[in-house]
Parts: C-alpha cells; structure tokens; sequence
C-alpha cells in the first residue's frame, strides 16, 4: 500500500463523482445514479482494502508513527506576517482505531444510502451531487488528523446537508433544515474558538528545530508542547481549558445529539428524505462522540477526568429521557429519532467510564447504532413509500400483508432492543461492564439499565400497533419488499447478526488503540507529567 | 466415551435445533413440507442425547467435562488488565438429565404438533421457532457461564415471543407476547445487575472459578450484604422467567400460545429455565439469600393454587398450577432441598406437559373450546386422553405410585425440616396447604372436563378421540409420571438412582457465617466432585420429618380429591352457593388478586404518563427555549437592521458597519443563504486570530 494515497481517494472520490455528475444532463438520471452507486461501491471496496491492510496492534491515538496510512504534507504555510510567525498548516490523514471502524460504517451507509435514494423523483442532478458532497464530508472527518482540516470537513458536510433536507424534504423541511443548520452552526462557532485557542496555546518543533504553532491534534495531545502562557496551555495557572473543554463539548454534544440539545434531531429526521436519515443517523451522529473521542478527551485528559462523572450523568439522561420520550411518540420516524436519542446515550456512557471496556463498548455501540438505525430508518422508508403515511395507530396488522418486510422489522426491533446474539447486545453490553467497575458512576449505570426495559417497552408497543392485530382494510393492497429493498435491508441484517455471533471481528480493529487511549487518558496531563516539562 | 467426543457431542446436539430452524425459517415459504426436516432434526437431537446421557450416567458419573474458548478479548493497557469473555459448555449430571427431558419433551411435542396444527397459515414458522426455542433451551443448560446464560436467557425469552404470537392477527395474543417479554426483562435487569457485579470483581462469568474465589473468601466489595444482594439479584431473572411473584403475571396470559408451546415452554422446560438458573447458582447464595428464595417461592405458590381452584379456562388452571409448581420448587432451593427441586423439576416437567397436550387434545376435539363449564362427560370421547390426563393428574396430586409423590413428598419433608431448624414455620404451612389445594384443583378440572354430563351436546357429540400422532406422546408422558423410572422403592426416593447417584447437592461455597447452621457441610470425596454431607442435625431432622410429612401430604391430598369429589362429582354441596357466601374471597380468586389491575393503574399508566409528560417537556420547554432563543436573534437582527436603517445611517461608519454586517449574517442564515457561510468562516478565522494575538 506505501505509496498510494488511498485515504485521499476514500475520502475524495465521491468529490470527483460530484464533478463527473455536474457535466452530465439533466435528463440522464440513470447515469447519475449509477455514477454514485459505482461511486459508493467503490468507496466500499477501497474500505475494504483498508481493512485488509490494516494492522490490527498499532496504536495511534496519540503516537504519529503508529498511524496507518498516513499521508501528511504541508499545506498552507504563509510565513512572514510579523505577529503570527508561521502559519502551518498540514494536509494530515491518518487512520487508527478510533477511526477504522468509521470509515468502514461511512462507507458502508453511504453506499446503503445511495440504493435508498434510487426513488428520489426531482432535481436529481443536484441531489447526488450534494450526496456525494456529503460522503467527503464525512468521510473527511474521520481521517483527518489535523484539527483545521478536521474543522474544514466538519463544516463541509454541513453545507450539503441542509440543502438536503431544505430541498427535498417533507412539509416542514425549511424549518428542519434552518434549525439542523443555525444548531450546528451554534456549535461549529464553539469548536472553532477552542481550535483556534489550541493553536495559540502550543507549537510543535520543526525538523529544522524551529518552533511553530499548530493545529497537528497529535501534537495538541502532548503536554510538554505547550507554551508557557498560552490560554488553553496547562501550564498557565490562569488557563482556561476548563471553559474550552465545556464549549468544545458542547459543540460536539449538539451532533451527539446530548440531552438537551437534541430537539434538532427529530425534525430533521422527520422531514429528511429516507436516504439523508440514514445518513444521519448511520453517520453524522457518531462525528459527535467520534470528535470527543479523538479530540476532546486526548487534548483535555485532565477535565475528562474531572468530568466523568457529568458526562455519564448525561449519558443516563440520554438513555432514560429518550427512551421515554419515544414511548409517547405517535409517529413512526420520530421514535426512532427518539430511540437514537436513547442508544446514543450508551455511548457517553461507555466513553465516561474510561475503561476499556467501556470506550471498546462505546465505540462498537457507535458502529451497531449506525447500521441497526440505518436499518430503522430504511423501514420507516419502505412503509411510507408505499402509504405516504408514518402514524403509528394508522397501521395494523402490517404482517399478514407484508411478511418479508415483517422478518426484517424483526430483525432491526430487536436488534434495537439489544437481543443477544445481534451486535447491539455485545456493544451495550460492554458498555455496562466498563461503567458499572467504575465506583462514582455505578449508581448512574444501574439507573441506566432501566433503558434496556424502555426500550423493549417502546419497540415491542410499536411492533404490535403497526404489524399484529388485524389487517387495517386500507391497506390490503401492500406489496411486499422488492429486489432493491432486499438489497438494503439483508447486508444489514447479516451485518447486525455476524457482529452479534463474532464481536472480535470489530472489536479487534479498535481494541488496541483503546487500551492506548485509555491509558493515556489515566497518565496524561497530570501534575507530575506538566511539572515534568 | 472421551472428553472431546462428549464435547463434540453436546455441541451438535445444541446446534442442530438451530440449523432446524434457520433452514426452516428461510425455505419454509417454497416448500411446505419442511416441517419434516425439522423433526426429523430434533428426533437426532433427542438420541444423541439419550446417548449422552447414558455414557455419562454410566461411565463418567463423577467427572464433568468443560470446554470452553475465548470469545472476546479486550483490554491489555496496564491500567485494566485483560479482559477474557469465555464461551464454553459444561457437561455434568444435572445437564445431561436436562438434555433429554428436554429434547424428549421437545420431540414429542414437535409430533403433536403436526397434528394439532395441521392447516396452520404458518405451519412451518411454527416448527420454525420450536427449533429456535430448543436450541437456546438447550443453550441455557449447556452452558458455563453467566454471560452466555444470559445469551440464551434472552434468546428463550425471543422464542417464546415469536411463539405465543404466534396467532398475532389476535390482539390478545400480541398483548400476551409482548406482555411476556417485557415482565421477564424486568427479572432480566436484576440478573444483569447481578452479572454485572460478579463480573466487576472477578473479571470472569465463568461459574466454577467464581464460586472458587468466592470460596477463597473474596466476596463482592468484600460485603457480606452484597454477596447476599447478588444472590437475589440474579434470582431475580428466575423470578420472570419462571413466573414467581410478583412477575408471574406473564405465564396465564401466555396461554394465547397455541397448547403444544403451553406445554414445551410454559410449563415443561422454560420456565424451568429459572429454577435451574437458581440450582446453578445455588452454591453461592447465602442464607438470607435463601430465605427470601424460599419465602417468594412459598407465597408464589400460595397465590397461584388460590387463583387456580376457581379458574374456568381448562389452559389457565394449568398455567396457575405450573405458577404453584414453579413456586414449589423455588421454595424447595431456598429451605436448602436442592435435590428434590431438581427432581420435581424433572417430574413435572413430564406430568406438566401430559396435562397440557392432553388439554390441547380436549381443545382440538372440542373445536378450540376451552371453558370447563361446556365441557363435561369426555372421558367417553376421548379415552386415551382421559387415562394419561388423569395418571398425570394423580401425579401432581401427589399420590403414591407416582413420580409427583417422590419429589412433592421430598420437597415438603424438607420445608419440615427447614421449619424445625429455622422456626420459619409458615414455609411448611403453606407448603401443606398449598399440595391439598393442588389435588383439589385438579381433581376439579378433571371432573367439570371428563366426568358427569356433557354440557354442550353439539360440541360433544362432534368431539373424537384424537389421531395416534397426538395420543402417542400423552402415553409416553403419562408413563413417565409413574415411580418406577424414578426409584425401585415407590415410598422412598432415595433409594432411587435419580436421589443417590446422580444428582447431589452441591458444596456451598459462602463464607460459613453466612450459612445456615445445618448447611455447614464436610466435603467427602476429593476438592471438586465433594458431595455434601449434611451436618449430622440435618440428617436427623430430614429423618423426623420424612414419615410426618408423607402421612400428611397424603392426607391432605386425599382430603383435596374428596372435597372435588363431593363439590363436583357426587355434588353432595352445592358449589356455587359456597362461592356465593364467599363472594368476595371467590371475586378475588376469579380475578387473579387483581394484579392486572393493580399493575395497569399503576406501573404501567404511570410510566404511560411520565412517557407523555417528558414529550410534552421536550417539545414545549426544551425545544421551547431552541424555538425562543431563534427568535431572539431574529429579533435582535431585525432591531439593528432598523438601526442600521434609520438611525445611523452614515453616523459612525465602523460602528454601522458592524452591527450591519450582524443583521445581514442573521437574516442572510434564515433565509437561507447559506453559501456565503465558508466566506464568513475566513473572516471569523481572521478575527480570531487578531483577537487572540493583539500586535
């Protein structure tokens, strides 16, 4: 693989699909969904080579050469201004743990998502070209190592997005859209202060031994780069990491989506095209605990430590008041919503214990959301294709008419609902383990496990209401799932239920640079390794 | 036979049930005679077990063969340690008895089935999911350790689900399902508790070499009181699954499951699955642990036999009385009667599933009529049915002969015993009370079912004898309820093989203040294969209460029958105007104590309500504020853009400037110009960088 910018490819691709679509007509909707399902397939075969070249006992986290796949060369460099020095800035891709499995549930969703589009009736040109937009977006996140790349990425998916929901969206896209975008945006302003308060707080040294400042995240993570009286620098007495670490959390809290910043979900996903809910769920709400993880928790072990305990506080809400509030739902797409709500909650959860266990189980958990509520929203997808309706009380008796698709909704519910022997269970499962050894949230992980009933209560209450009881006579004339539906929902399914029977299989890829996390999160940052400077 | 062939074995035998039902379950729509392929699955399921069963009975009584690997390993950072997840099977007597009650009653109730549900719209789902439920069964008993218990715990609790829904165009039979699966996750939640915290302080699930460290003296958070909450917590999971209280509630409504699955899952094998759970676990309870085992389980089956004598619904007698059953082997654990919990586990299990496929044979011939007081006078129509009804009937009555009277009489001298060294005498109480109610309830049904007049002449005169695809297996049950398969000696079961050779109670591994008095135990026959040998106390007090306990369950048996009898059969007093004089008490009984009641007022509107208040915080207040705080920064752009407007207008240009270039962000982002964003970014970027770093 030396040698080949693969990860470049992986994440620009899509870009050079968007630019093949713009030459094409408009009239030529078939080559465009072709060109972004080659697109797509290609992105998963490049994952997939990825995957197979991946070594599965390097770290990185934190340690540059133990990085896979790096490409890094220098980017933006102004030099000259008097009061900035230099301005570095480095094009850094990399992926480790943390990000593997990512990139394989981006590429994985964006190609599933592509399939899901194939019904999308107007302005296609503009629609694939913002998809595949998007997919750079996401994909970019996930491997950029340099926190202003990383920011780039984080606002590039932003833009597509809300063109997505605000165009081809349902009755109240506008206001999805508006309100996704502003929220975002709110949090975005967040990041973007502490990042630039980061590069203002340490330098990095340079081969010629020079001392520049910069946004490397790797760089951010050791404590002896930072400058004595830099804002955010712990060795400032009156630093103020404190408040950065908070606004930084906030900003990545927003995407999670933390309690109580998660209103912008359920309208999004409500009025979302079927295919951009399960992106965004399958997808853009992990860059919120992936951001954490990759940046908040390393540059800040110190307030990790100190917050743990807030953070697995919001992780029950999360768990708890989603799950209730899903209960009370009348409308299918938005107890799901709601349902995301709750199982994310898991993950700030697993990732407050700071135990391998518990960030493996939130990580994992990352994956496991991403494909089984992609599966959720694909299902809500095919039942309103077909009756333009997502009322919960408005079905009945679904599986008499449609048992195929009823297997499937099966499969998804309890994989939902953490069924052993689906991934869902291994990855909450986890997560429980790793919280409940932690003393000072042991009480907060057995509050939790009231989710694991809820949810049987929210999911089991709406199988029944939509697919038992007698066939509602308006709908009799049902077809049952379609080739390109199978070719959705059965991946999936052998996703949820292979990662069920054999967990290692992703757990492996992550473990390693987990242990590495944690134990630096445990060592770093502390009084005697700043002193030691 | 040699270890790894016995592993081998044991695991095609459980693997086989779950190739029955994947293949069934797939291909079952294009060839409808699949069904086939699953029996014929489950028929070799059930003889290697048989054969498992006697190469281990007969060659390797004393040695239990574990195998396991690791099946996720996570961890290495120096801070945690490894984490090893095992998964792994154990094979030993309790086991290999479980396999073939299991398998054998599984077997028989696939043939049963292939009669009962003949022109079932799906007819081979249904032969489907049985072989799901049987290999996560047969998953529960194979298993060592607590994680993969849980697995398959789970994975019972979705087959019964798909099973009792089966039939889910009827509301009252999703209600069923659903209200079966979420009542077990409550007992699930404390199980999981309960794991959770055996796993914090071993980093193991695996059972032997927790109970080895708790036997070193390491004990949960090194609390006596937590070794004790464990306990219970993990037999909360046995408390949903099988059906004690306050979580029973499930079990009379699963009866919506067609009658075969009634039979299989929710009297012969999975609610068993609890007290089983318990006699896993049983070395590590302590002795307040035990006492509120024995106590749950004791009133468990108080309050079922009360709400079983004045059922109508031929299958809700049933499941009332498997309620009782199941509270009578639970309260067996707890007083310490370890043996004879298991053994009633066995012997019910097979009387149990006679009575209920003999019930579906009484429904099938009466075309799906279940209310006794239409029934009346069968025992001419259905002769075969009525015979082994009648032998099982006589079983879990408890009288002579049987194999009820062996593990009933047993379980009672032991709540005797119990009562004399603990001075808890309400547990033999109840006990008694509860084996006269049982022959009196029973002989109640038999009577309204087969004796007496008909009391619906269209329905009888169309009811016939079923076909020998149903009536085989009611003959093989019924044959097994008698005492010969148990013991040689009809009065004594330990003189039986079952009693004195195959299964033992273990050697308790709590701290020994923690015991109770007449459970301290020497170990006799070497560290891992010890047999208790009770305290010489205990010996002599099982001594004393073995002949009382006899003469008085039979007695109070017989007193039961004769008082159906009179009640029903010779109607010398006339039942209804009893229950009249009693209305109230009858109302109670008729209703189940109004538990449904109590539960929907309660736990189940309230979290109904709590779910509509959250949502109605969530979209007025929480989303509220996000709403409110939107049109303030629209206000405030809208203000200064009317600044801007009208008052400045060229009065300070920096100053104009500025809160402009707010008002046209603002207004720009709400009206959806949002292309302009990655321009402003640079410009923040820009402005940052001069705020921060002033020349």
């Amino acid at each position: 693989m030396m040698g080949f910018p693969i990860l470049t490819f992986i994440t620009f691709l899509p870009v050079l699909g968007m630019i093949l679509i713009l030459f094409l007509k408009k009239e030529q909707t078939n080559t465009i969904k072709y060109t972004t399902l080659i697109i797509t397939a290609l992105q998963v075969v490049l994952a997939i080579i990825l995957l197979a070249n991946y070594n599965y006992s390097a770290a990185g986290v934190y340690e540059e050469k133990s990085f896979q796949f790096i490409e890094k060369f220098r980017w933006i460099e102004i030099s000259g201004i008097s009061w900035l020095g230099t301005v570095k800035i480095d094009y850094f891709l990399g992926v480790d743990g943390l990000s593997m499995p990512m990139v394989l549930l981006t590429a994985l969703i964006s190609f599933i998502a592509t399939i899901s589009s194939w019904n999308i009736n107007h302005s296609l040109k503009g629609y694939f070209a913002l998809f595949l937009l998007l997919d750079t977006g996401m994909m970019g996140v996930f491997v950029a190592l340099d926190f202003f790349l990383f920011y780039i990425f984080w606002e590039l998916m932003l833009l597509p997005m809300y063109f997505l929901i605000g165009i081809w969206g349902g009755p109240r896209k506008e206001y999805a859209a508006i309100k996704f975008f502003i929220y975002t945006l709110f949090g975005s302003i967040f990041i973007l202060l502490v990042m630039i308060g980061l590069y203002f707080s340490a330098t990095e040294t340079l081969a010629d031994g020079t001392k520049v400042f910069t946004f490397n995240i790797l760089q951010l993570m050791n404590s002896s780069n930072y400058t004595s009286d830099g804002l955010l620098s712990p060795l400032n007495p009156n630093n103020l990491r404190f408040i950065a670490y908070l606004a930084l959390f906030v900003g990545f809290a927003i995407k999670i989506p933390m309690f109580p910043f998660h209103t912008w979900l359920p309208d999004a996903h409500v009025e979302a095209p079927t295919p951009i809910s399960v992106i965004l769920a399958g997808v853009l709400l992990k860059m919120g605990t992936y951001g954490i993880l990759r940046i908040s928790y390393p540059i800040f072990p110190d307030i990790t430590r100190d917050l743990m305990w807030w953070i697995a506080l919001f992780g029950m809400i999360n768990i708890i008041y989603g799950a209730f509030v899903a209960l009370a739902q009348k409308d299918f797409k938005k107890l799901i919503a709601y349902s995301s709500v709750s199982h994310m909650g898991y993950v700030l959860l697993g990732m407050a214990s700071l135990t391998t266990a518990g960030v493996n189980g939130a990580i994992f958990q990352m994956f496991n959301h991403g494909t089984i509520t992609a599966m959720l929203f694909l299902i809500v997808g095919v039942v309103y294709d077909r009756t333009h309706t997502r009322g919960i009380d408005d079905f009945g008796g679904l599986a008499t008419q449609m048992p195929a698709y009823t297997g499937f909704v099966t499969v998804a519910f309890f994989a939902a609902i953490g069924l052993p022997g689906m991934s869902g269970f291994i990855s909450e499962a986890l997560v429980f383990v790793g919280a409940f050894g932690v003393e000072s949230i042991r009480i907060l992980t057995i509050l939790s496990t009231l989710g694991i009933l809820l949810g049987a209560g929210y999911m089991l209450w709406t199988l029944q209401r939509i697919f038992f009881g007698p066939l509602n006579g308006k709908w009799s004339s049902l077809k049952d799932l379609e080739f390109r539906e199978y070719a959705m929902l059965i991946p999936l399914s052998i996703i949820i239920i292979f990662l069920g029977v054999y967990p290692s299989a992703m757990l492996d890829i992550m473990n390693t640079s987990v242990n590495s996390l944690v134990n630096f999160l445990h060592t770093n940052f502390t009084a005697t390794t700043i002193s030691g400077f | 036979m040699t270890e790894s062939l016995f592993t081998i074995l044991s695991i095609i035998i459980l693997f086989l049930p779950l190739l029955g039902f994947a293949v069934v379950l797939l291909l079952g729509k294009r060839l409808p005679k699949l069904y086939l392929f699953e029996i014929a699955v489950i028929s070799i399921t059930f003889l290697l077990s048989v054969i498992v069963m006697y190469f281990k009975l007969a060659y390797s009584i004393d040695r239990d063969i574990i195998a396991s690997f690791n099946w996720i390993t996570i961890g290495a950072a120096p801070l945690s340690g490894v984490l090893n997840i095992e998964l792994g099977i154990k094979i030993d007597n309790v086991t290999v008895i479980m396999l073939f009650v299991v398998n054998l009653i599984s077997m028989l109730v696939h043939i049963f089935s292939i009669e009962y549900m003949r022109g079932d719209i799906r007819y081979n789902r249904y032969f489907a999911y049985l072989g799901l439920f049987t290999f996560s069964m047969l998953g529960i008993v194979v298993t060592h350790n607590l994680l993969m218990m849980y697995i398959y715990w789970e994975l019972v609790g979705l087959s019964s689900y798909l099973l009792i829904g089966h039939w889910f165009e009827k509301k009252s039979a999703a209600d069923a399902a659903k209200k079966a699966f979420i009542v077990n996750r409550i007992g699930d939640i404390g199980m999981f508790i309960g794991i959770l915290i055996l796993f914090t302080q071993y980093k193991t699930f695996t059972f032997d070499k927790i109970f080895y460290q708790i036997s070193q003296g390491n004990i949960p958070f090194n609390s006596e009181a937590w070794l004790t909450a464990t306990g219970i917590l993990i037999f909360m999971g046995a408390v949903g699954k099988s059906a004690q209280f306050p979580l029973h509630v499930w079990l009379p409504d699963a009866m919506e499951g067609p009658t075969p699955v009634s039979a299989l899952i929710h009297a012969a094998t999975m609610v068993a699955a609890g007290v089983f759970l318990v006699t896993r676990v049983f070395v590590m309870l302590t002795a307040d642990a035990m006492l509120v085992i024995a106590v749950v389980g004791a009133f468990t089956s108080l309050v079922a036999a009360t709400i079983a004598l004045t059922q109508n619904d031929i299958k809700k007698v049933l499941a009332y009385s498997t309620v009782s059953q199941l509270g009578y082997m639970i309260m067996s654990l707890g007083v310490g009667a370890y043996v004879f919990a298991f053994f009633h586990l066995v012997t019910h299990a097979f009387f149990k599933a006679c009575l209920f496929l003999g019930s579906g044979s009484v429904i099938h011939a009466m075309h799906h009529e279940q209310d006794i007081r239409n029934m009346g006078g069968l025992r001419k129509k259905l002769p075969l049915t009525y015979a082994t009804f009648l032998m099982s009937t006589i079983a879990i009555s408890g009288i002579p002969l049987t194999s009820g009277f062996l593990s009933k009489d047993g379980i009672l001298a032991g709540t005797l015993a119990f009562g004399k060294l603990t001075g808890h005498w309400l547990i033999p109480i109840i006990g008694f009370t509860v084996a006269a109610m049982t022959a009196f309830y029973m002989f109640r049904l038999v009577i309204l079912t087969f004796h007496g007049k008909p009391r619906d002449h269209h329905k009888y005169d169309h009811a016939h004898e079923s076909s020998w695809v149903m009536v085989a297996p009611l003959v093989v049950l019924a044959a097994l309820s008698i005492f010969i398969w148990y013991t040689p000696n009809p009065l004594s079961p330990d003189a039986g093989w079952f009693m004195s050779s195959w299964v033992k109670t273990p050697v308790t591994v709590v701290p020994e203040n923690t015991r109770f008095e007449f459970m301290q135990s020497a170990v006799q026959g070497g560290e891992s294969h010890g047999e208790i040998v009770h305290s010489p106390l205990y010996t002599e007090t099982m001594h004393w209460a073995h002949y009382p306990a006899m003469i008085m369950s039979i007695v109070l048996a017989g007193f039961g029958i004769l008082l159906a009898f009179t009640l029903y059969q010779w109607k010398k007093i006339n039942a209804d105007k009893i229950a009249d004089r009693i209305k109230p008490l009858y109302n109670f009984s008729l209703n189940k104590w109004y538990l449904d009641e109590a539960y929907d007022a309660t736990a189940i509107s309230g979290t109904i309500s709590l779910a509509k208040i959250l949502s109605w915080f969530d979209n007025k207040i929480v989303d509220g504020a996000v709403n409110g705080s939107a049109w303030l920064g629209r206000f405030v752009s809208k203000i200064s853009g009317l600044f801007d407007t009208y008052v400045i207008d060229g009065f300070v240009n920096f100053t104009a400037f500025f809160s402009g270039f707010i008002g046209f962000a603002l207004r720009k982002i709400h009206t959806g110009k949002v292309q302009t964003y990655l321009v402003f970014v640079v410009f923040a970027v820009i402005i940052l960088l001069l705020f921060f770093k002033p020349f």
